[in-house]
């Protein structure tokens, strides 16, 4: 307190052209609202630390993403040749290329986490929905980014995955194929596909992603934070009408999110400099070669982080003389996602209230989640064929069947004030 | 200052509005999506092509790209002819019900002219290039089988076809080989990517 009335007693040039701005732009009432005078729950633990992370993640993307389109050309003919240009000739190229390639695989890795945080305390439940349905929407915005990108190195394995899944949407009876050519602009992947899969990856679906975190970021700090005790500390405030249990963002969360930047970092920087291909999880191996329409790769795969998804794909089986259920299915999952804040019925929102059902739902349900996506990363054989089935069987059956057991399911009593 | 406000009429001009503009939008929308269809240029370029196929030897292929995609041309001898009923039972779709072809395209042979077999050369699991083995009890390691007649085999996930490219039971792909549409100009040149109906 006592520097802050030294401030006022003698307004510094600083603290002058602070005024002026505030005069003209709401900065200190931005910084307060939602930084320095936020109430975040103090209870937060090592789950929530992965919002803040894909925050930087995301920034990551963005600014290695400028770097890496002045090196590279979005032509069939030379798109391959710069990113090895990029590789091998530009300074520090590689660094910025290899940032990139691994940042991708980090948001999803950082997201699913970030997800499964918000099924663990009940952060989707209401009144958090929209906040919710904005995340679920980053995830739509994010997979169809990280599919676009994949595309432009036009290596081999770029170009058969574009082709597998851009074919999905010919499954469609009817308007299949007209869509499938629309989608590509020609009658195959060609130059034409690769130049608007570049303008949406680094312009379109940017913006996108930069407005609904914006929104997402709003609507959390409109509805406030969830916390591991899933109660609302908004019901306790003390007389200067602040939440009780609750401390401002800054310093204390943006102290323990550095912290948590530097222990992510160490782990990225890892994989960054000594396993950038991750064994062919990150970068896969038929992507070393240039795409060539007429030799398909031996066995093709998307990237680890659709797998699950092209697991649930392959265990449905065509029938009727179309593979469209199987087109289904996987958009079907995603879309089930949407309704979760309305499935659950159970009157508490954290695990650590819940019965042994959410419990045990849950774990099943990372555990097949888990399996899908080895399943996705392996040849359509047995047995993992039979284990997509299982797997696609528990995923479905964890949200459709939510209302009833989470509604049979024991609790015990929520705490009125969070607990640490 | 004395009227009353008339919110019916209000409300009416709102509506109006906000429907005017969403159809400017919906028909300033059309020219940004017909931009993504296939370009003047894309369509040029996937103009039908012309093969000759007066020098191909019977029993042989000649493999051609069309569109970005390998089409493939089978010369078929008399005696690989008549291989193609023997085997149905085999086959998941011996009357091409549930696959892609030219009406003209529907027969065992599942061509215009029995003889010269065309179809596109890309599984319809995953789009791998089924590769030939035309030759009866030719063999890939045993994987063919011993009364093998003669056809495709896919060598990424196994799926084998016959020499009218129908796809035999119990592989991963679902239906028989793609057969483009195609025409003959005359005896010695097929016209890929041109309909035989419109000709005829």
């Amino acid at each position: 307190m006592a520097g802050r009335e030294q401030e006022a007693a003698a307004p510094g040039r600083l603290a002058a052209f602070g005024a002026w701005i505030d005069e003209r732009f709401p900065m200190s009432t931005l910084w307060k609202e939602h930084m320095s005078e936020y109430p975040a729950p103090k209870n937060f633990n090592f789950w929530y630390y992965f919002g803040s992370i894909a925050l930087f993640v995301l920034a990551l993307q963005i600014v290695t993403g400028i770097f890496l389109t002045m090196s590279y050309k979005p032509s069939a003919a030379d798109a391959f040749s710069s990113v090895e240009y990029i590789m091998r000739d530009v300074e520090w190229g590689w660094l910025i290329r290899y940032l990139h390639s691994t940042g991708a695989s980090a948001f999803f890795i950082v997201v699913y986490l970030h997800m499964f945080r918000a099924l663990l305390y009940g952060s989707h439940r209401k009144p958090r929905e929209l906040l919710w349905i904005f995340g679920v929407l980053i995830y739509l915005a994010l997979m169809a980014e990280a599919f676009m990108g994949y595309l432009l190195p036009w290596g081999n394995m770029s170009y058969w995955g574009a082709q597998v899944i851009v074919s999905l949407f010919g499954s469609f009876p009817v308007i299949g194929e007209g869509l499938v050519e629309w989608i590509r602009g020609d009658y195959f992947i060609s130059d034409i596909t690769l130049n608007r899969f570049f303008a949406l990856h680094v312009v379109a679906l940017p913006l996108v992603l930069i407005f609904l975190v914006v929104a997402h970021i709003l609507a959390l700090h409109e509805v406030g934070s969830n916390n591991p005790d899933g109660i609302e500390i908004k019901k306790n405030k003390g007389p200067d009408g602040r939440p009780l249990d609750s401390v401002t963002m800054h310093p204390y969360y943006t102290v323990k999110d550095i912290f948590g930047l530097g222990v992510f970092m160490v782990l990225f920087a890892a994989v960054v400099f000594f396993a950038p291909e991750m064994g062919g999880l990150f970068l896969e191996a038929a992507n070393f070669e240039p795409a060539n329409p007429l030799l398909t790769p031996p066995h093709i795969a998307p990237v680890w982080y659709f797998t699950p998804y092209y697991a649930m794909l392959r265990a449905v089986p065509a029938f009727a003389g179309t593979q469209v259920w199987g087109v289904l299915v996987m958009f079907a999952a995603i879309l089930l996602l949407f309704f979760v804040p309305w499935l659950d019925r159970s009157p508490v929102k954290s695990i650590r209230y819940r019965g042994p059902i959410y419990r045990f739902a849950l774990m099943l349900f990372a555990a097949a989640f888990l399996m899908l996506g080895y399943c996705g990363l392996q040849p359509a054989v047995q047995p993992f064929q039979a284990m997509s089935v299982v797997g696609t069987v528990i995923y479905f059956a964890f949200f459709l069947l939510m209302p009833w057991y989470s509604r049979i399911d024991s609790h015990k009593p929520e705490p009125a004030r969070v607990t640490s | 200052m004395g009227e009353p406000i008339d919110r019916g009429r209000r409300q009416l001009l709102t509506a109006a509005t906000t429907l005017t503009g969403a159809v400017g939008v919906a028909f300033a929308a059309v020219p940004f999506l017909a931009s993504w269809k296939p370009s003047a240029r894309a369509k040029a370029l996937g103009a039908p092509v012309e093969i000759d196929i007066s020098k191909l030897e019977p029993g042989s292929m000649l493999k051609i790209e069309w569109r970005g995609k390998p089409v493939l041309v089978v010369r078929r001898t008399p005696a690989m002819l008549e291989k193609l009923g023997g085997h149905d039972d085999l086959l998941a779709d011996p009357g091409s019900e549930r696959s892609k072809q030219p009406d003209y395209a529907t027969t065992a042979a599942r061509a215009v002219n029995p003889e010269f077999f065309v179809v596109l050369g890309i599984c319809t699991h995953l789009g791998c290039l089924p590769a030939s083995y035309f030759e009866a009890h030719d063999t890939v390691d045993g994987l063919l089988g011993a009364d093998w007649p003669g056809g495709f085999f896919c060598p990424c996930h196994g799926s084998k076809f016959d020499l009218s490219g129908r796809v035999y039971r119990g592989v991963p792909a679902p239906t028989n080989l793609e057969i483009p549409p195609y025409t003959f100009a005359d005896s010695g040149h097929i016209v890929i990517g041109l309909d035989q109906s419109r000709i005829a």
